[in-house]
């Protein structure tokens, strides 16, 4: 019987790793290993300087703030975001066909922090908006 | 058995309004009349957190980014030698405030937030310096918060005098609510008293208690951003940001508890409940709460003649409904509360000049002057 187990085991294993290097993934599940990493830090930071305006799940106020959850603006706009993010965003957008033109002011966040968050608001509410943002990217982008 | 049944439904009914607790029992109303209108007399201000008025007719505008801004006959002149200003969440360069014997002294206060101090983060501090041209001197720091934090919420910190020529002014609990407000030898969640150069008063309520800050004159707040002396009693009113529901409106007592987080008319943003306590012995009321929240930022008093429908009314600015609420009060008792300025912007500072018109101070817009129809 344990001997039976056993031999289950091995196959398991074997099945195992013979998918993954099939499919060439543990880059991407270490990849993906560093964006949830990432994406949890940014729900913290969310919690913290977002939250007030956007709302927990992202959809924003009306006419007043704009939805972050399901938003073409975020999905086009990466660099712009990031940008707004470190510097603060004016003037009018256009987000899902309605006009906002509220002052966004810089929060303070580090490189680091603005990495996470943008993570965190790419990939929840059902947003999967490109690839993990990482600090690099965002200290490269200057006003 | 009819008896239960009744008893259920009481208690039902008891649970459900636990849970929603009360709405404010005055509610703001539209104006039946607009009989005013408005002015932009600074153009172009992103966030002008603080304004006095100059002797000469200046104006001194507080940007929460950390700019000074000197305005005069249309011209405005950045002011330098600010101290360093730790930008995060709602932090920055905050309010602004002439000593009373500004035109002798020339002292005037300032709150920033800073990231001096042991640990990372920041908290506020208060300075005071003097105007020279266009640059400030001799700066000192009078105050500084302890346990800096890189926790976005709650710096305070409206600054305000009495009639006998104390300062007063309020820090935020800084996001960390079951840690701060409640305990007296920590900063934060706090209206502080202290003499105009910094000294603490030797009448401070918390001078005997065992490492408390002594500049402590009240705890258990939350977040206030609005501070007045009242026109009469001389009393310092305070009001505060609640959670989700439970602004307040508070009248500053020597040593007095004012219960945060342990009595709150509000509940947590995501609806959750922190406690069941409206009132404990030992602790303030309000004189008036906020359900639903308006956020209040910044407070005055209308003394003057210019309106004579609104004198001695309050006024405060909602950063969250945009408009100026005046609530008419009655034995120190909200009766009305009427919107002005609805759809401006944010309101995040409202004064009444030394020429008796009410100012206010909006988000992405700038200074705007209030003028009655009367007038014209």
């Amino acid at each position: 019987m344990k001997l039976f187990s056993f031999i289950i085991l091995l196959i398991a294993i074997n099945l195992t790793l013979f998918y993954n290097y099939s499919n060439n993934s543990s880059y991407e599940t270490a990849q993906s290993k560093v964006l949830k990493e990432s994406i949890k830090r940014g729900n913290a930071v969310y919690s913290d300087f977002c939250i007030n305006c956007h709302l927990p799940n992202g959809e924003g106020v009306q006419n007043i703030y704009p939805p972050l959850a399901n938003s073409d603006y975020l999905k086009a706009n990466r660099r712009t975001s990031i940008k707004g993010l470190k510097y603060g965003l004016k003037g009018e957008i256009t987000v899902n066909g309605l006009q906002y033109n509220k002052y966004m002011p810089p929060m303070g966040l580090s490189a680091n922090e603005i990495s996470d968050v943008m993570n965190y608001t790419n990939h929840s509410w059902g947003n999967k908006y490109g690839k993990i943002v990482t600090t690099e990217e965002v200290t490269e982008i200057i006003r | 058995m009819k008896n239960s049944k009744l008893l259920f439904i009481i208690s039902f009914i008891s649970i459900v309004s636990c849970a929603q607790k009360h709405k404010s029992i005055v509610i703001a109303e539209d104006p039946t009349t607009i009989d005013y209108m408005t002015e932009v007399v600074v153009p172009k201000l992103d966030i002008p957190w603080g304004f006095v008025f100059l002797p000469d007719g200046a104006l001194l505008i507080t940007e929460k980014a950390g700019e000074l801004i000197h305005f005069k006959d249309g011209v405005k002149t950045n002011i330098d030698g600010l101290p360093e200003v730790y930008l995060r969440g709602q932090g920055g360069l905050m309010d602004i405030e002439l000593h009373p014997n500004y035109i002798e002294n020339g002292w005037l206060y300032l709150t920033h937030s800073s990231a001096d101090g042991k640990g990372e983060g920041g908290n506020t501090a208060l300075i005071r310096a003097q105007l020279s041209g266009s640059k400030l001197t001799s700066v000192e720091r009078l105050y500084k918060a302890e346990q800096n934090t890189k926790r976005g919420q709650h710096f305070g910190s409206r600054i305000e005098f009495d009639a006998e020529g104390y300062l007063y002014f309020s820090i935020g609990d800084r996001g960390n609510r079951d840690v701060n407000p409640q305990d007296l030898t920590r900063d934060c969640g706090k209206i502080y008293r202290i003499n105009a150069d910094g000294s603490i008063p030797n009448d401070n309520p918390f001078l005997e208690f065992p490492d408390a800050k002594t500049a402590i004159y009240s705890y258990g707040h939350r977040n206030p951003q609005g501070m007045v002396r009242h026109p009469d009693t001389g009393q310092i009113w305070v009001h505060e940001h609640g959670p989700r529901g439970g602004d307040e409106i508070n009248l500053i007592k020597k040593g007095g508890n004012f219960g945060w987080p342990l009595i709150s008319y509000g509940i947590n943003y995501s609806g959750t409940s922190f406690t069941e306590d409206t009132d404990l012995p030992g602790m303030e009321q309000p004189l008036f709460y906020w359900v639903p929240s308006i956020a209040p930022s910044g407070m005055a008093f209308v003394t003057s003649d210019v309106y004579p429908d609104w004198k001695n009314n309050l006024l405060v600015g909602s950063l969250k409904f945009e408009y100026i609420e005046r609530l008419v009060m009655k034995n120190d008792t909200v009766v009305k509360r009427e919107k002005l300025l609805e759809g401006m912007g944010r309101v995040r500072n409202v004064r009444q000049g030394p020429d008796g018109y009410i100012y206010a101070a909006i988000e992405s817009l700038g200074i705007v002057k209030i003028i009655p129809n009367n007038n014209k």
